[in-house]
């Protein structure tokens, strides 16, 4: 469904160049989620929006991306928007606040000219199991977790193949966070969507996804299945030390972290 | 504990005025702080940041701190008037809050901060608060104490930052800190490493430490003894290796909500609140 094949992302030029993707791949099959784990600026997101096209033009990308059978060029087809959906993880920055709900989800039927609007805008929000009431508020008028529901909804509108997911639940409180991932994964089943999920959170990649890479300044250090890590057994020394840092705090653990650079 | 308790607060309220009514941030909050890690665990609304600073006197305009009894070593903390609070604050009880971006000021060196901590608490020469600034980033773990002395917040990264106010926070050698959400900013294991030079200077001085945060497991694994707050009131106390043997429904519904690493689920168990959790009392294991 989505194959990425050395992949490169350039910002800037000369003396401030900054290489913030380094030959990046992935094959994700369909009705599967994959998943990018890392530390803060470690390329997750930005192989996102490499894939979805959103780097805009200070971003060089290089290397190749086929999705459902069509390769990307520059410009990204209306289908392939329609196709590919994005979920982002501050709700309250990607959801226009002068906008209703309603407004917010009928935009992307009518930029993709789909007929049925309205029913199409109760619908998702059925589906995000939020009832037709919510349709004239605003975002400032809604819960963190209700936000994050519009912006699967808005997603969900477009009838879409595959849902890219960046930090979907970290805005929010765990109690909120298992009714997203729970929402998440009914989505798939019903649907058959397509996920990649970028977390930093091992706990929540591991829940969600049945393979996933660790990335460490720009580069993916380890590809391995979910059951490595439920096993506590990845290869490499630095997933090994992730792997240990998300258990918790143990004082003599913490001597003995190493610097990856 | 065995000894007189650092901080004593009883029956702790906060409440603000609001133009649709009263609003109850922390209704009757109870507990002791002797030299050890507590943690105050709970969702975003529980109360748990209005209660550390309700201690300080922090509290934002419009809002009312009440309590039967709040003392610090035997002070009485709601009595005290602006000039003995400032002795207080940062020589008694200094709190560390979550992002060095916004607590650190951007126009003045890094040096400069930390020894103004120390001035306004010590009389002593410059050149003794140099000399203890530069021990003191020492101790916090910077490895280029001179290098970073000199420069500017915007110079340095997230987990130094963090370090920073750590130093900034004890060099006046406070016997509580107060930590709210101090590492939640960083990524995981530079938050470790942080907390790390937080657990051995509380441990190596005797201080007490209240920690403020939303994230179960590590409040679990780093602190003493833990409260778990929610809707302003303390639902559960427990040991913080008993946590996992908790009874209160909304501490064991937060703990089957987290999703885990090594157990593979195809639902998570979600909350259900119970308005009577509100109005009985909490739990005390």
């Amino acid at each position: 469904m989505i194959d990425m094949r050395g992949v490169n992302v350039v910002f800037g030029h000369g003396k401030h160049v900054f290489h913030a993707v380094r030959d990046f791949s992935l094959t994700v099959e369909r009705g599967q989620s994959f998943g990018l784990v890392g530390e803060s600026g470690s390329g997750k997101t930005t192989v996102l929006r490499a894939l979805a096209g959103i780097l805009g033009r200070v971003a060089r990308v290089s290397g190749e991306m086929v999705v459902a059978r069509e390769t990307l060029l520059q410009h990204r087809s209306r289908e392939f928007r329609r196709r590919v959906q994005m979920v982002f993880q501050d709700p309250f920055g990607s959801l226009h606040p002068r906008h209703t709900v309603d407004t917010i989800l009928s935009e992307p039927a009518r930029v993709h000219r789909l007929d049925r609007i309205e029913e199409r805008v109760v619908n998702a929000l059925e589906e995000v199991g939020l009832n037709a009431s919510f349709r004239f508020r605003y975002p400032h008028q809604i819960s963190g977790g209700q936000r994050q529901r519009v912006s699967i909804a808005r997603a969900l509108i477009t009838d879409p193949e595959i849902i890219l997911l960046d930090e979907p639940t970290s805005a929010l409180d765990v109690s909120v966070q298992a009714e997203v991932l729970n929402l998440l994964m009914r989505l798939k089943r019903e649907h058959g969507l397509t996920y990649i999920l970028v977390s930093h959170n091992l706990a929540v990649i591991a829940h969600m996804c049945e393979t996933l890479s660790v990335m460490q300044n720009g580069a993916v250090v380890e590809t391995m299945s979910v059951q490595q890590l439920r096993d506590h057994s990845p290869t490499m020394p630095y997933t090994r030390q992730l792997m240990t840092a998300s258990l918790g705090y143990d004082r003599a653990a913490i001597d003995a972290f190493e610097e990856f650079g | 504990m065995t000894e007189t308790p650092l901080l004593r607060v009883e029956d702790l309220h906060v409440t603000y005025d609001t133009p649709t009514g009263l609003v109850h941030a922390v209704s009757g909050v109870s507990f002791e702080l002797g030299r050890e890690k507590l943690g105050i665990v709970g969702e975003s609304g529980s109360g748990k940041s209005q209660t550390g600073r309700a201690i300080l006197g922090l509290i934002a305009a419009g809002g009312r701190v009440r309590a039967k009894r709040m003392e610090f070593k035997g002070m009485d903390l709601l009595t005290a008037d602006e000039r003995s609070m400032r002795r207080i604050r940062g020589a008694g009880i200094s709190m560390i809050m979550q992002d060095p971006k916004y607590s650190l000021n951007p126009v003045m060196t890094v040096g400069a901060q930390i020894e103004e901590s120390f001035l306004v608490h010590r009389k002593t020469s410059k050149r003794e608060a140099r000399r203890r600034t530069l021990d003191m980033l020492q101790a916090v773990r910077i490895r280029q104490p001179e290098r970073v002395y000199k420069a500017y917040p915007h110079e340095v990264s997230g987990g130094m930052g963090q370090r920073i106010m750590i130093a900034m926070m004890m060099i006046p050698e406070p016997d509580i800190i107060i930590a709210d959400e101090p590492t939640s900013a960083l990524d995981v294991t530079v938050q470790l490493q942080v907390l790390a030079v937080l657990d051995d200077m509380i441990r190596e001085r005797g201080m007490g430490l209240i920690f403020i945060s939303h994230d179960l497991n590590l409040i679990a694994s780093f602190c003493d003894r833990i409260l778990i707050m929610y809707g302003g009131k303390v639902m559960e106390q427990c040991t913080a290796a008993n946590l996992h043997q908790a009874k209160h429904p909304y501490t064991r519904g937060l703990l089957n909500c987290l999703p885990s690493m090594e157990r593979g689920q195809d639902e998570l168990p979600v909350l259900q609140r119970d308005p009577a959790w509100l109005t009985t009392p909490g739990i005390s294991a």
